[in-house]
């Protein structure tokens, strides 16, 4: 019980910031409403499954918003411009994705360089990979894609979702799975807690720390083809700031930065608490919506301050436990 | 040869040593690098325009050195600088008449204010609250772009007040205007820093915060000051940035200065996790970093690509920076390098 009040906490702040936007806006409160949160964040919610792998380890990614770019661009050129069927198109994009997040893993991890700077470097590189491909925009205009972006899965008749929901819930509840019950997820767990213990263990850290890279790079590809279903068009400038936000519905989720504690459940609560303020600017109307940055921002702080609290509390505490 | 390689081992040789070669490179293969003429009374040449366009990068490198001295980082510079211009623009007005709503200084001052406010969140979250600087300058970088385009109200303001024009476009003796302020912060900052046991106290806090703490330094101190510093430099490139276009655009201002400065830095020498810092090799950094980015204009590849080749010399110098790296490659000069 302890161990999951921040989880609580995260969930309480969604159900409060939804009840509040219900109690205040006509037509709030609806299954559709929510139906639509997911429907809107299903992007982010991929992206931030790969990003909490990652901070859980202690390190960080800063390349997602831009290999989601990438995905766009490579995507819609595959399909528009060179002809290439759907099928091939995703397991292209996605391999290349993939591909990045190992190459960044296996630098940080080898030459034993600081994850902010590599991969900031892979921000780089596959924002200009992006404008390489194409400055302008690429509309989709093949079948299968418009079958994806404009199918409606009826949800026992309350209201609908599209396929990108259901590819994001898939790969959350994957993500919980593998973080809870399988060996890699606990040796991610281990690498956070403390990487030099996780070492002397014997635990694979090595293989370990490439293949969270590797996962994220795969999230971030993935989360690239969930959203040219959502928009139908590639574009180079797509996924800036993204990342950030990643991070912050990570860190809204319980996660600690530190590393070592937080989980997949949170991040979800994080996404939809995301959603949420942005619905909530939307309605209200008046407000710029630039607010939600401002929101998210002080959200984040709040969130940061509440865990230094825990740590130093729990840190008070161990000291009392030590024997004279 | 001995004489050489103690050359290298002097931190500035590096950086000065990349400047040259692109130097070099730019001789050989862009026309018309280096003349220099005399034009409209001052002088102009492409040398000049590099180092007027790096003025703003160079600020913000001399902040954020100290800032990576004490081991952390500050990624929320662009977002102020967006926030300061956003401030001095809102308050001088865009009057079509050119007159300013209030005089230049108040609204110099209140915007550098804002800055250094926005410094010291920072510097609290960091320093009081003990958050990890990436997530806590996160924050702001986040909620600043923000307060930044709620400043504006979203909308890019235009000024039309001729005389604030010289900070940014003006020419004193010669040079860009901007070069003065720029060494004018450098030589406070050398000063302070070298001439006074303040810049022992930030890198012995980069090095080891505790023993720093034990040592009898106040760690949380100068860590708060750091970020304030850091803040308000953000805020004078702001005003630079914003006299140099003489509009602000909240959204766009600022974009991607943070990783142009912190490459600087650590183009300059200074190591990410923290200790000893060179402000002179940030001055470097930030000219190779403009340098390069000219160079690719000028050979016509287009603005984003750019960023590709930025993103290779980031790798490179990362690599060149990592110890098992240059182990791996240069086996000797590994092993001469103390552990560190």
């Amino acid at each position: 019980m302890r161990k999951n009040i921040s989880l609580f906490i995260t969930l309480g702040l969604f159900i409060l910031m939804f009840g509040a936007g219900s109690v205040m806006f006509r037509g709030f409160f609806s299954m559709q409403n929510f139906f639509n949160l997911l429907i809107d964040n299903s992007y982010l919610l991929i992206l931030a499954v790969g990003m909490t792998f990652v901070i859980i380890s202690g390190g960080i990614d800063l390349s997602v918003g831009s290999v989601l770019a990438l995905s766009t661009m490579l995507a819609s050129s595959l399909l528009e411009k060179s002809g290439w069927n759907p099928v091939a198109v995703i397991a292209t994009v996605i391999l290349v994705g993939t591909t990045l997040g190992f190459s960044m893993g296996y630098i940080i991890h080898t030459y034993e360089l600081p994850p902010f700077i590599i991969t900031l470097a892979g921000l780089y590189l596959a924002r200009g990979l992006c404008y390489v491909i194409s400055i302008d925009t690429i509309a989709i205009s093949n079948p299968f894609w418009q079958l994806a972006a404009r199918s409606q899965i009826s949800i026992l008749g309350t209201g609908f979702i599209s396929p990108s929901v259901m590819i994001a819930i898939v790969l959350v509840a994957s993500g919980i799975f593998v973080s809870r019950y399988t060996r890699f997820g606990r040796t991610v767990y281990a690498i956070g807690g403390n990487e030099q213990s996780a070492l002397l263990m014997g635990l694979p850290v090595a293989r370990t720390k490439i293949l969270i890279y590797m996962l994220s790079g795969f999230c971030s590809s993935l989360a690239g083809i969930v959203f040219t279903f959502y928009t139908l068009s590639g574009y180079a400038l797509n996924g800036r700031g993204m990342e950030m936000d990643a991070i912050a519905t990570v860190v809204i989720g319980g996660t600690l930065l530190t590393g070592g504690v937080g989980g997949i459940l949170g991040t979800v609560f994080g996404v939809l608490v995301y959603g949420t303020i942005q619905v909530l600017i939307m309605f209200q109307g008046t407000l710029n919506a630039w607010w939600t940055r401002i929101v998210i921002g002080f959200l984040v702080f709040l969130f940061c301050l509440f865990q230094r609290i825990m740590e130093t509390r729990k840190g008070a505490k161990k000291k009392v436990v030590v024997p004279a | 040869m001995l004489h050489l390689r103690n050359l290298a081992r002097h931190k500035i040789f590096w950086p000065l040593a990349s400047l040259a070669a692109l130097m070099v490179f730019n001789l050989f293969f862009t026309p018309n690098f280096f003349s220099i003429e005399i034009k409209q009374g001052h002088l102009y040449g492409n040398v000049i325009d590099i180092i007027k366009n790096a003025t703003p990068i160079m600020i913000l490198a001399i902040g954020l050195t100290l800032v990576i001295a004490t081991k952390g980082i500050d990624i929320s510079v662009g977002s102020v600088v967006a926030i300061s211009a956003g401030f001095v623009a809102m308050m001088l007005g865009g009057a079509v008449d050119g007159a300013p709503a209030v005089p230049y200084a108040v609204a110099i001052i209140a915007a550098l204010g804002i800055a250094s406010i926005a410094g010291m969140w920072n510097g609290m979250l960091v320093s009081w609250i003990g958050m990890q600087p990436i997530i806590a300058t996160l924050i702001l970088l986040v909620a600043g772009r923000g307060i930044a385009m709620v400043t504006t109200n979203a909308q890019i303001i235009w000024l039309y007040t001729k005389p604030f024009a010289v900070l940014g476009q003006g020419y004193f003796l010669g040079l860009p205007v901007s070069i003065f302020v720029v060494a004018g912060l450098l030589g406070l900052t050398m000063f302070v820093t070298r001439k006074t046991a303040l810049g022992l106290f930030v890198e012995s806090v980069g090095i080891n915060p505790v023993a720093a703490r034990f040592a009898g330094i106040g760690a949380k101190n100068i860590i708060f000051a750091v970020y304030t510093f850091c803040g308000f430099c953000a805020g004078i490139a702001g005003i630079i940035v914003c006299s140099t276009v003489m509009s602000a655009d909240g959204n766009n201002a600022g974009q991607g200065y943070e990783m142009s400065a912190i490459l600087a830095v650590v183009l300059g020498g200074t190591s990410l996790s923290g200790g000893k810092f060179y402000l002179v090799g940030s001055m470097v950094g930030s000219l190779i970093v403009q340098t390069l980015t000219t160079t690719i204009y000028a050979f016509g590849v287009p603005p984003e690509l750019a960023q590709l080749v930025i993103a290779l010399v980031v790798l490179a110098v990362s690599l060149m920076q990592s110890h098992k790296f240059r182990t791996m490659v240069f086996g000797f000069f590994g092993q001469r390098e103390s552990a560190l």
